[in-house]
């Protein structure tokens, strides 16, 4: 499902922020991501999305190349995967409910869809209540919330999420936890990218770790120990 | 796309004009000037053109011929006139018709004074072709032609007449042109920037949306229903202020210079606005059109 082949990125010339990294996930495996501020954990994830392009190496998506994907087949490919971005990225002349819907409206969904859809959804992540509020208005963890329903909304095949939990209370974290690995198991491949031990410790998932930008670690669930 | 999403970037792209409306009503004002001086000029034009149609079909040429020239050459002129393509319509006017129109002209109420001249002819010689002219402007080629020619004794012309309508007419379009040209580019310039910097200002959730997977098209629709939107607005005032302006300054010359009444004649309102409306509204909305797609072109690089 997700392939990366020897990949390495750049920002500055001889400065990588991501190191010959090879990784292979599986369609609807769940992963975390872990490593220290600046190791290249972002970098990756905006790989993934085509938003930046590898120095060297190559990405296969569903056995696709992603460098093949041509400027007009982005949005078809963009559409197949969800992302909860680091620091949210909500609208916020929007409220709650407008920045849910936001994410169908640019996938083309019809009005009918979206009535039914965002609801539902805010309703799952817990924010039904606050649907008229705008972000400004809601507490870091709410934000955080809208982030993940915005990107759970199109039902995409691959979730990407930067951090989904940093600004979250310890029970909303597991909250959010568990909403991901009910995705999982519906068969969505997630991608966690998270600074919470205590959570990869608990989840027993599979855990690859960046250093530097360096894979230094990529282990299933049993064997981690940080 | 959807119908749905067309109406929902629409909302988008009016939302842009009033969140930006500063740049929005410079936009519009530009516009509206823009198009108000187009709609002047086109007005003037319009009629001016009529006036130099009238007044051109009124400028004629007159053939006279040489004494002794018989019946058969003049017929020969005759046909040799009619072959010119700058050539209207002509008129054989025998020297008869032209002492009897001449007294019409000058004795029309003493028949009597004319009296002792009946049975001599006192214009014998003056049997002429009058010709009216498709063009005036070509009037001085028609001239030289005819001079050439056997039994012409002289042509009367006027030149002067011919040649300030041609000139005036010419002024106007130039004029009027540059004008028009010059602030269509600063319409077109000022809604690029009122879109650059609905762009500016929707940097963030720009990005967004193409990071979630919203096409270009969709990415770009808001943005050129501004511009258009723009174009709509800055059009529609300057043919509404025509409208009355107009009425009311063609009431007023055709009062005030009554004494040109027959000579001038102005063009109804609804004869000039059939036109004006359409090709004022295509104007703007393509000035909008342009004008947002040169900056999407430039900054959205999707
Ligand atoms: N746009 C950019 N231009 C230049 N350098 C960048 C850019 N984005 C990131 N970097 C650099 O690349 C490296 C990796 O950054 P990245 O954002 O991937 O780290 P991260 O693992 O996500 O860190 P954090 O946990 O703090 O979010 C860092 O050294 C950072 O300074
Ligand atoms: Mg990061």
């Amino acid at each position: 499902m997700i392939r990366l082949d020897h990949v390495s990125k750049s920002y500055e010339v001889g400065k990588p922020a991501l190191e010959d990294v090879t990784i292979h996930i599986d369609p609807g495996e769940f992963v975390f991501i872990v490593g220290d501020s600046g190791s290249g954990k972002s970098t990756l994830i905006r790989l993934l999305l085509k938003e930046l392009e590898p120095t060297k190496g190559k990405i296969y998506i569903n056995g696709q190349d992603l460098k093949k994907v041509t400027h007009k087949k982005i949005p078809m490919y963009r559409r197949n995967v969800g992302v909860v971005f680091q620091n949210f990225r909500l609208l916020p002349d929007r409220n709650v409910y407008e920045n849910v819907a936001f994410a169908m409206k640019v996938v083309e969904s019809s009005n009918r869809d979206i009535k039914k859809k965002v609801p539902s959804i805010l309703s799952m992540v817990g924010l039904a209540a606050k649907y008229r509020s705008r972000p400004s208005q809601l507490s870091g963890g709410e934000q955080q919330r809208v982030a993940i329903a915005r990107a759970l909304v199109n039902e995409p095949k691959i979730i990407l999420a930067d951090e989904p939990t940093g600004n979250l209370d310890s029970d909303n974290t597991w909250e959010i936890m568990k909403l991901l690995e009910e995705i999982n198991q519906r068969g969505t491949t997630v991608l966690v990218v998270t600074h919470n031990m205590e959570i990869v410790r608990t989840m027993n998932k599979r855990v690859i770790t960046i250093k530097k930008g360096v894979v230094v670690s990529d282990v299933g669930g049993d064997d981690y120990e940080d | 796309m959807k119908i749905s999403t067309h109406i929902y970037n629409i909302g988008q792209g009016l939302k842009n004009v009033w969140r930006n409306k500063m740049f929005s009503l410079a936009s519009i004002a530009t516009m509206t000037a823009c198009i108000f001086l187009f709609g002047i000029f086109y007005s003037l034009g319009t009629n001016f053109q009529s006036m130099v149609k009238t007044a051109e079909e009124g400028v004629a040429v007159t053939v006279f011929f040489t004494e002794g020239t018989s019946q058969a050459r003049i017929d020969e002129i005759g046909k040799e006139i009619s072959k010119r393509p700058e050539v209207a319509n002509y008129e054989f006017i025998s020297a008869e018709q032209a002492w009897s129109d001449y007294q019409e002209e000058y004795f029309g109420d003493n028949p009597e004074l004319a009296a002792g001249f009946a049975d001599d002819n006192p214009l014998a010689n003056s049997a002429n072709y009058e010709i009216y002219l498709s063009d005036v402007a070509m009037q001085s080629t028609l001239v030289s032609y005819l001079e050439g020619l056997d039994g012409v004794r002289q042509v009367n012309k006027s030149e002067v007449a011919a040649k300030t309508l041609t000139d005036i007419n010419q002024a106007i379009t130039i004029v009027s042109m540059a004008i028009v040209i010059i602030l269509l580019a600063v319409s077109i310039f000022l809604i690029s920037n009122t879109v650059m910097v609905g762009i500016s200002v929707r940097r963030e959730e720009i990005a967004i949306m193409k990071l979630i997977g919203a096409k270009d098209a969709f990415v770009r629709q808001p943005f050129v229903v501004e511009g258009i939107f723009i174009g709509l607005i800055g059009s529609a005032i300057p043919l509404i202020l025509l409208y009355f302006i107009y009425g009311r300054v063609i009431k007023y010359a055709a009062s005030e210079f009554n004494f040109l009444s027959n000579m001038v004649t102005f063009i109804p309102v609804e004869t000039i606005f059939k036109t004006l409306v359409p090709i004022s509204l295509l104007l703007g909305i393509g000035i909008g059109w342009v004008g947002s797609r040169v900056t999407l072109h430039k900054h959205l690089r999707v």
